[in-house]
């Protein structure tokens, strides 16, 4: 029991803890994407575009990174990482799903890792 | 004889030796353009680098624009030797000129301004055709160019430049830079220019080109901290320039105010300051927010036979901007707030047209990119100026890509402006004409402000010729005045008019372009350019005087690959041909003393050669106009100077002939 009390107590505590940070409303978040070419990197950075919140974008077509501002009280990284995947470009932490890699033009059409 | 034979072999298998090494290294090198146009940018601009000002060796903006084909360069008269520009075939009054986005010049300094700026302090020249961005102001009508200087962060410790040519003119540039600390950097320009010897070249009589004399001291600061996001530039500048011109036996110092011998001499002092201030606001590097402040003092004391002119001009420039997004850097704005005073003290002979021009205004600009294709600038401002009154002025830019490497563009915009008619129009005081002013009732020597929109649209597509780089375009401009403040030529040779706009008055300009690298290194760059520029006189409609309607302009570029230690031979030719241009009206004056209606055509050749010895040291030597054509007759009533059919005011082609000049480039990096 007691250790039960002291988990709710911890994991209330943390709750707490992160409700507390401030959301950055200038978020500077970088993340790797996987594309090719010129076309890829319209495709990335016009769904990242689409995303809430989402400043700026800018992918790199020789490092493959995606660096963006976004407002964190419009939406997270999570959202923007999913909304990558779905125009069919794996990110570090979302993969697309075949169907939308699928659909990718050919130049465009990565190496999967 | 085994000897030599086994010398050879081991020759040959040196040679190869050497040949597969060299194999080995293959360099990928992408070489600066000349000419850079963007097919991203939403404005027709065209960027001119440092490499394609080195291409004409003398000497200042105003001759720096001799291979470029969006503006049109015409020949320095006979009096004051400075080159005048025009864009889409308006002289520089209709276009705002600005040194690092302050306007530079305008005003008093309308007529020799582009002068005032040694070649050597350029770092690049933006060139944008049409309407250009509110941000600057009203009064650009057919097209904005914007100076940049070279920057104390990022100058060589020394430079030297020394430059000498047969038509006895002679300049020095010499450039410091010292860094003060990781975030201050200053440099100080020197320049100074002398032409001492009288030519005349056509025996009539006359200077073919002033004597001069000219100082032009900078010395700039320059602040950057990429930590705080702090940018600053602080100028301090003084230049002072003397010309003199007229009959060849004119003494300044006994003919002046006499008829003995007709003499003009112009003199400017001019001292200018400005500041500019920046920050880019911090974890928000698409948000900034700038202030410009610019004074400057222009006093030109002038006079020419009898004729006096003096024009003295302080003005205070104020630009407060503000730039960011909207949502996303999709949508982006740029919003502020601009002062200008201008306190002119004019006195044209007994006449005094002093005056204050002061104008409040704000402005509002919206750029939409799609990242992809398609772009627009929506700009507009608002302003409150004591003569032109409360006023809106709204421009457009728009960019599609239709296709890979092609572009498509459209601009409309409206300006505005209070024509200095005396400052702009000074080469005719050297003349026997009188000056009459015919309107009244409007606020700028009793004349109306002029106002004209103006539209364009152009197209360009670059492309592969047998695995060499191309490129073709066009662009089609028209300008249509609503009030203009006619400059009447063509009423009579004694006179010349001054009056609003009744009628119409349009400037159509067509002009297409082909550029291609017919060799690795070998580049050609032509353009035929059409200019359809009419005005409703007194007489009739007529085309504007002075300006031909057919022009071509050819570019030959050849440079070698630079050796490992940075020698390198650069060639440069040029070839412009000019058409038949309307002249002023002189029928009424007796048949030697007339001008045809139209000039005949003709093609003006420039050649340089550079040598490039070391990343330090380099040599050139060139020629101006090699074919060696002159205009027949460049002054009417060239024996009689103080008689009524006395004109030296109209140059449509060289009046010198050909010239020849060398100079060398030192630098300390």
């Amino acid at each position: 029991m007691k250790k039960i009390v002291l988990i709710a107590i911890i994991s209330f505590l943390g709750f707490s803890a992160q409700a507390q940070t401030k959301k950055n409303k200038n978020l500077k978040y970088t993340t790797e994407v996987n594309g090719n070419c010129e076309q890829c990197k319209k495709r990335i950075e016009k769904a990242a575009f689409s995303v809430p919140g989402v400043k700026t974008a800018n992918w790199d077509i020789s490092s493959h990174q995606l660096s963006v501002i976004l407002n964190e009280e419009k939406s997270s990284p999570a959202d923007l990482n999913n909304a990558i995947a779905k125009v069919g470009h794996d990110t570090k932490d979302v993969k697309a799903t075949q169907a939308d890699y699928d659909n990718l033009h050919t130049c465009c059409k990565y190496v999967r890792e | 004889m085994q000897k030599n034979i086994m010398l050879l072999g081991m020759l040959l298998l040196s040679a190869v030796a050497f040949s597969q090494e060299d194999l080995q290294e293959v360099k990928v090198t992408k070489k600066q353009k000349g000419i850079k146009k963007s097919y991203t940018l939403t404005s027709n601009t065209s960027v001119i680098t440092s490499k394609e000002l080195l291409k004409a060796a003398c000497c200042n903006l105003a001759e720096s624009f001799e291979t470029n084909p969006s503006i049109d360069v015409n020949f320095s008269d006979a009096l004051t030797g400075t080159k005048q520009i025009k864009m889409l075939g308006l002289t520089s009054p209709y276009l705002t000129i600005t040194e690092e986005n302050i306007p530079s010049v305008r005003g008093a300094s309308q007529a020799y301004g582009l002068s005032f700026t040694p070649g050597t302090w350029i770092e690049s020249v933006q060139i944008t055709k049409g309407a250009g961005s509110v941000i600057n102001g009203y009064e650009s009508i057919s097209g904005q160019i914007n100076t940049e200087l070279l920057k104390p962060l990022s100058d060589i410790p020394f430079f030297l430049n020394v430059y000498g040519s047969t038509d006895a003119r002679f300049e020095l540039n010499t450039h410091f830079n010292k860094k003060l600390s990781d975030k201050w950097a200053t440099s100080l320009f020197v320049h100074g220019n002398t032409r001492v010897a009288k030519n005349d070249m056509n025996n009539d009589g006359f200077l073919d080109n002033p004597l001069g004399k000219q100082i032009n001291i900078l010395n700039r600061y320059q602040y950057y901290d990429p930590e705080s996001g702090l940018v600053s530039f602080i100028n301090f500048r003084y230049m002072n320039d003397k010309k003199q011109t007229g009959e060849v036996d004119f003494d300044k110092d006994v003919d002046r105010g006499t008829t003995n011998h007709w003499g003009s001499e112009i003199n400017t002092e001019r001292f200018d300051v400005s500041t500019k201030i920046g920050y880019v606001f911090k974890d928000m590097p698409y948000q900034s927010i700038g202030f410009q402040n610019a004074f400057n003092s222009h006093n030109q004391n002038s006079y020419f036979g009898l004729n006096l002119y003096d024009i003295k001009q302080n003005s205070f420039y104020s630009n407060l901007i503000f730039n960011s997004i909207i949502n996303n850097t999709m949508h982006k704005f740029t919003t502020g707030l601009n002062f200008t005073y201008d306190q002119y003290q004019e006195f044209v002979n007994v006449n005094d047209y002093s005056r204050i021009d002061n104008s409040v205004g704000a402005f509002f600009e919206y750029t939409y990119d799609n990242t992809d294709n398609f772009s627009l600038i929506l700009g507009g401002r608002v302003d409150n100026h004591n003569r032109l009154g409360f006023f809106v002025t709204p421009r457009l830019h728009m960019r599609y890509n239709p296709w890979k490497n092609g572009v498509l563009r459209f601009s409309a915009g409206r300006g505005k402006r209070s024509a200095n008619i005396f400052a702009e129009n000074q080469q005719l005081f050297a003349s026997s004409r009188t000056f009459s002013i015919l309107d009244n009732s409007g606020k700028i020597y009793g004349l109306n402000p002029e106002i004209a929109w103006n539209y364009g649209i152009s197209f360009s597509q670059k492309f592969k010729i047998f695995k060499k780089n191309a490129e073709a375009g066009f662009d089609f401009y028209r300008t249509d005045f609503q009030n203009q403040a006619v400059v009447d030529l063509m009423q009579s040779p004694q006179e010349v008019l001054f009056y609003n706009l009744k009628g119409s008055s349009f400037a159509n300009s067509f002009q297409a372009e082909f550029s291609y690298e017919i060799i690795h290194n070998l580049n050609l760059r032509t353009a035929y350019k059409y200019y359809d520029i009419q005005t409703d006189y007194l007489r009739g409609t007529f085309q504007r005087p002075l300006q031909a309607k057919h022009r071509f302009l050819g570019n030959l570029e050849y440079e070698t690959t630079a050796s490992d230690s940075g020698k390198q031979w650069k060639f440069d030719y040029t070839f412009n041909w000019t058409g038949k241009q309307r002249l002023p009206y002189t029928a009424s004056n007796p048949p030697e003393d007339q001008f045809p209606d139209f000039s005949p055509s003709f093609a003006v050749m420039n050649a340089q050669v550079t040598r490039i010895f070391s990343p330090v040291f380099e040599v050139y030597v060139g020629g101006e106009n090699i074919g060696n054509y002159k205009q027949q007759k460049a002054i009417l009533g060239a024996n009689d100077p103080f008689g009524p059919n006395f004109d030296a005011s109209v140059a449509y082609a060289p009046i010198f002939g050909q010239m020849y000049y060398a100079g060398l480039r030192f630098k300390i990096k």
